[in-house]
């Protein structure tokens, strides 16, 4: 085993270590009933967001692409997981909620990977300023056209209407407009979610480091070089982003099941603005400190209240000195000579945790 | 008759975003940069000149000036202490600054002004002219557009700071070897850019005289949008951008669904760049290894 290896093992135990703890932690804690209710509500969102960080991290710090529109992926997972929820509870019948739950977020991480698929064709031809820009012209674009979906439920099916609300007599809405997805039945659990984030993370980890990530990484580091090696740009950027679309799809399922309504106005550009600071603060290119970030920042303002009206304040100030402080070389320099001596004795950590940066 | 007030409605708000693109675009164009907190500084503007009529009873002109004086103090600030440390960063970092910055403007907006939407207190008198009703805001706009592309126009082909920015976004390397101060260049760029957005902010409260902290995030992307549309780093390309993108956003609005007026919008972006990347007027650029 290569010393690459072993660090790269080292670290996605560590990873899935601590998940796994948490975890098991928190369902103790659930059955002792020592955890506060503002807390416990807040576990299944707290997955959710893990998902949509480590996703946006495989976009943003592996193909070293910016999404702004990674929301609106979300928002197509939601709506198809709220629809086909109800669709399996209403008209198949279908009592397990376990069974609608997983059917539901498949369905919705393969519907919002239909759309990755759709926008990325276009999208991935774009590099750089153009790309972000476009993602987020379609993150826009998906709510406003859920603003104006119509979806109800009769005995006989599914109907759909767009723009009118045009439906049968005696219909169950399940979607209705700029209401959103509307008498959704709260089935999502803390153990789906959990379950999920382990989906997510096998999928990233083995993902990055397969021969399709060293080429998704190659593509981030030197386009041309990579290009002139062989490595088909489109092909490996397109496979992250529509990776990353389809785990989004599937957290935004589980969030959406996880409430009784669903509106577009909570997939704002805003929302995407949200991950991307997860995943800034918590390092472009590293999984765990998406994880970590996700869960502060989520359960952060839940319990300091008084600060919430300065939360995004705070966190712009933070993106933007994160990155002037990580990308200027002047600044680079000084901290390196400040914190150089405390740095060396924690060498052999540091190079675990941040060994999948280059 | 309606057909011809939604192209007056049209040229009239194209007018706006074609102010604000050509900020965008300058500065693109010469720092290499898409400053997102540009829209920002729109609503800035538009909130100084808001306090300067309502409390302060300044006259409209003055009103006007000094949010323009704030917004180019506002733009070089930014620039200097957001966006300079990051000349030599990749364009992922700069981005994010950027928006972070964006945030960090709507957030004080925020703080400052409350969330409370304010009703600008400018607007414009309508008037007949030809059996149609147009407002004097709308001609105004329209003036001030074409006064502003030809301002620039003679300002970069003949003065000297022109003269600078044009070498600078050509090659900032051999103009810095050309003893160009590269670094005041991008300044004046910025200056000029935040002081069309102060005029931009005031023009579009004139119009939708609904003013709030995000009121210049969506205009500043579509402004965006429309100097993509037209080239990006071209003057005249972004004139035509925005009063394209204005006609065709009343019109989808007028004509397909009220609901849907961004989603057409931003649908246009994405066929230009797939069809033209490079802008109606834009020229290619080669990519040097």
């Amino acid at each position: 085993m290569t010393r690459a290896k072993r660090r790269r093992l080292i670290y996605n135990l560590i990873t899935f270590g601590l998940v796994i703890g948490a975890f098991l932690l928190l369902q103790n804690m659930i059955a002792a009933k020592s955890i506060s209710r503002s807390l416990r509500g807040q576990l299944v969102p707290i997955c959710a967001w893990i998902v949509m960080a480590v996703s946006l991290n495989l976009v943003i710090g592996f193909s070293g692409e910016l999404s702004l529109g990674h929301a609106g992926f979300m928002s197509v997972g939601a709506y198809t997981g709220a629809v086909v929820s109800g669709w399996l509870m209403n008209v198949c019948a279908l009592e397990d909620a376990t069974l609608r739950l997983v059917i539901s977020i498949v369905a919705g991480g393969l519907i919002a990977g239909l759309a990755g698929v759709l926008i990325g064709i276009p999208v991935l031809r774009l590099r750089g300023d153009y790309l972000a820009i476009v993602t987020l012209a379609f993150g826009e674009i998906i709510r406003n056209l859920v603003n104006v979906l119509y979806i109800g439920t009769t005995d006989t099916g599914l109907h759909f209407a767009f723009l009118n609300r045009q439906m049968p007599e005696g219909v169950t809405m399940l979607v209705d407009g700029a209401k959103g997805a509307v008498k959704i039945k709260p089935i999502a659990t803390f153990t789906a979610g959990f379950v999920l984030i382990l989906v997510t993370l096998i999928v990233v980890l083995n993902l990055v480091n397969s021969r399709a990530g060293r080429a998704i990484q190659a593509t981030r580091d030197n386009r041309i070089a990579a290009e002139s090696m062989g490595v088909s740009v489109t092909k490996y950027k397109m496979m992250a982003f529509v990776t990353a679309a389809v785990l989004a799809g599937m957290a935004g399922a589980l969030y959406g099941l996880n409430s009784s309504t669903v509106v577009p106005t909570q997939f704002t550009f805003n929302q995407s603005i949200n991950v991307l600071v997860f995943v800034v603060l918590g390092g472009l290119g590293n999984v765990l400190g998406s994880i970590i970030s996700a869960t502060f920042l989520t359960v952060l303002p839940e319990v300091l209240r008084e600060f919430a009206d300065y939360r995004m304040l705070v966190y712009a100030v933070v993106l933007i000195l994160v990155m002037i402080f990580t990308n200027n070389p002047t600044i680079r320099a000084l901290a390196d000579r400040l914190f150089g001596p405390v740095k060396a004795l924690f060498r052999s950590r540091k190079n675990v945790a941040g060994g999948e940066m280059q | 008759m309606i057909f011809l007030d939604n192209l007056i409605n049209g040229l009239s708000l194209g007018s706006i975003y074609a102010i604000i693109a050509l900020g965008y675009s300058m500065v693109y164009g010469i720092a290499k940069m898409l400053n997102f907190a540009h829209g920002d500084v729109i609503m800035v503007g538009a909130y100084v000149a808001f306090c300067g009529l309502q409390y302060w009873g300044l006259p409209p002109v003055v009103a006007i000036l000094l949010a323009m004086v704030v917004c180019t103090v506002l733009g070089i600030t930014i620039e200097g202490l957001a966006y300079r440390p990051l000349r030599q960063a990749t364009s992922l970092a700069v981005l994010i600054t950027a928006i972070g910055m964006s945030y960090l403007l709507q957030n004080l907006a925020l703080m400052i002004w409350g969330a409370n939407p304010k009703s600008f207190p400018l607007s414009g008198t309508s008037m007949r002219l030809g059996g149609l009703n147009v407002s004097s805001a709308t001609l105004i706009t329209i003036a001030a557009n074409i006064v502003i592309m030809l301002a620039l126009t003679a300002f970069t082909a003949k003065t000297k700071m022109g003269k600078a920015m044009r070498c600078v976004s050509e090659d900032r390397g051999a103009a810095e070897l050309m003893g160009i101060n590269v670094n005041r260049t991008i300044s004046v760029t910025f200056a000029i850019g935040s002081a069309l957005a102060a005029i931009a902010g005031v023009l579009l409260c004139t119009s939708y005289p609904i003013l709030q902290p995000t009121t210049g995030s969506m205009p500043g992307i579509k402004a965006f949008t429309a100097a993509v549309f037209g080239g990006i780093g071209s003057i005249p390309g972004a004139m035509l951008g925005g009063v394209l993108l204005g006609v065709i956003e009343i019109f989808g609005k007028a004509y397909i669904s009220t609901e849907l007026g961004d989603a057409i919008v931003f649908a246009v972006l994405i066929v230009v760049l797939l069809v033209k990347p490079t802008g109606l007027l834009g020229k290619p650029m080669r990519e040097k290894v």
